[in-house]
């Protein structure tokens, strides 16, 4: 018997990535939210270096790092939904990009929404610049890591998930229909995927949590 | 005909990953040293996201970024050697362990070396924290791989080297044998592996590099804050 958990927060994208993935797998899956504030014993257990969510705890064994943890579940649960192709060239590939999406593309997106003034304005030319290249992975596929949705798309499904509750709250767009056509259309793919739209927050909640995040920093 | 290329400079430490990595596998292959005050337009074409070695180009088709490099060549060479255990629990450890130490331990250390007076001070702290961690991972094992060495020995394996280097071109001690007697041990037994032994930088060349890097760091520092 698999006994599955997951420590998370409802708003985190890493750890919306790893609810996806078990969804897409079938796996059951127990979620502990955390209160990062107030963090659990049995979270600060489970991952001792970072104190961080996602944490996967999987018959006892905890797994951390968001990408670690979506490699593990692909690997684990192999014969539903791989994520990640066969071929090592392809995959090389997968991890790269998810790595530049992690690293360049999702803090430079929430620092032109967060930061203001020099620092914003700069965070946008980044911001634009690494969605110039994630735009270029789509020429020729509909989703980021082929004809089906995979590794790559769960990494930057927080892109299609934020972008229009923040651009919403914020009145800040980055990604515009003219710029980033095939970025838009993956978006729409994406969220109209039955799993992914299932999954909660959806955008509506999404949208109030935005909300509420900017009226606390305005006062 | 396979065609496998690396492009990298002579003195880092990410590509010594790769050079090893090949020659465990037996790959032959070919080597193009980068300048990188001077890059090849090969490499900006290669590596156009990032602009940086260690590149592997294979038959035509560049990978980029170090461990995403290790682990293709694991896979694509996959009769020999193996680097990664089979097992996805294993594998989530190694790369939870591997992504650590480019993220904290590395930088860490770097810190504390690159810096001096006040800032170095404080530096030396926490690349000693990261350092216990690294040491605690060794308790029990031979390699970080366990009874032999793998993927994460080839990422740690810097340590082996580098360290000294930082140690010596930096002014400061790390490796305390009382504290770190694991690493220490573990530093004679990876250094020992005929592929290790046999492909490390000149050591007074690396000296002679990493004192001028220190130099640079600190006169380009005070030229900012003035």
């Amino acid at each position: 018997m698999e006994n599955v958990k997951l420590f998370g927060t409802w708003s985190s994208p890493f750890v919306k990535r790893i609810v996806w993935a078990l969804k897409l797998k079938n796996v059951e899956c127990e979620i502990i939210y955390e209160d990062l504030a107030n963090k659990s014993p049995e979270l600060l257990k489970y991952n001792p270096i970072h104190k961080k969510v996602p944490v996967l705890v999987h018959n006892e064994i905890p797994i951390c790092e968001s990408l670690v943890i979506l490699e593990y579940i692909d690997e684990t649960w192999k014969d539903v939904c791989p994520l990640l192709p066969k071929d090592p060239l392809d995959k090389a590939k997968e991890r790269f990009w998810a790595k530049f999406g992690d690293e360049q593309v999702l803090p430079s997106f929430y620092g032109y929404i967060m930061k203001k003034g020099k620092d914003q304005e700069e965070a946008k030319d980044a911001a634009l610049a690494h969605l110039k290249r994630v735009e270029q992975l789509l020429s020729e596929n509909k989703f980021l890591s082929g004809e089906s949705l995979g590794f790559l798309d769960l990494a930057f499904g927080w892109l299609a998930e934020n972008s229009y509750p923040l651009e919403v709250v914020t009145g800040l767009k980055l990604l515009d229909e003219d710029s980033f056509p095939n970025l838009c259309a993956w978006k729409d793919k994406f969220l109209g995927i039955p799993v992914i739209q299932e999954s909660w927050p959806d955008q509506e909640t999404l949208i109030v949590k935005y909300q509420e995040i900017k009226k606390s920093r305005a006062e | 005909m396979e065609e496998v290329k690396l492009f990298r400079t002579w003195s880092s430490p990410f590509a010594l990953r790769v050079v090893w990595a090949l020659k465990l596998k037996g790959v032959e292959y070919e080597t193009v040293y980068e300048d990188l005050a001077n890059k090849s337009s090969s490499l900006l074409e290669y590596n156009p996201v990032h602009k940086k070695v260690p590149i592997l180009l294979h038959n035509g088709t560049p990978i980029c970024e170090s461990l995403v490099i290790l682990e293709y060549i694991d896979e694509r060479w996959n009769t020999t050697a193996r680097f990664l255990p089979e097992d996805p629990l294993a594998r989530a450890t190694a790369r939870f362990w591997a992504k650590f130490n480019d993220d904290q331990v590395a930088p860490s250390v770097f810190r504390a070396y690159v810096s001096q007076g006040v800032e170095q001070e404080e530096a030396i702290g926490p690349a000693l924290e990261k350092l216990d961690i690294v040491e605690k991972q060794l308790t029990g094992k031979k390699f970080f791989g366990g009874e032999s060495f793998g993927f994460l020995d080839l990422v740690f394996g810097w340590i082996a080297k580098y360290l000294g280097i930082f140690e010596e071109t930096g002014g400061i001690k790390l490796l305390e044998q009382d504290r770190f007697p694991q690493i220490l041990e573990w530093k004679d037994r990876f250094s020992d592996i005929p592929v290790v032994k046999e492909n490390w930088p000149d050591h007074e060349k690396l000296i002679a590099k990493f004192r001028l890097m220190r130099d640079y760091f600190n006169s380009t520092a005070a030229r900012c804050s003035e």
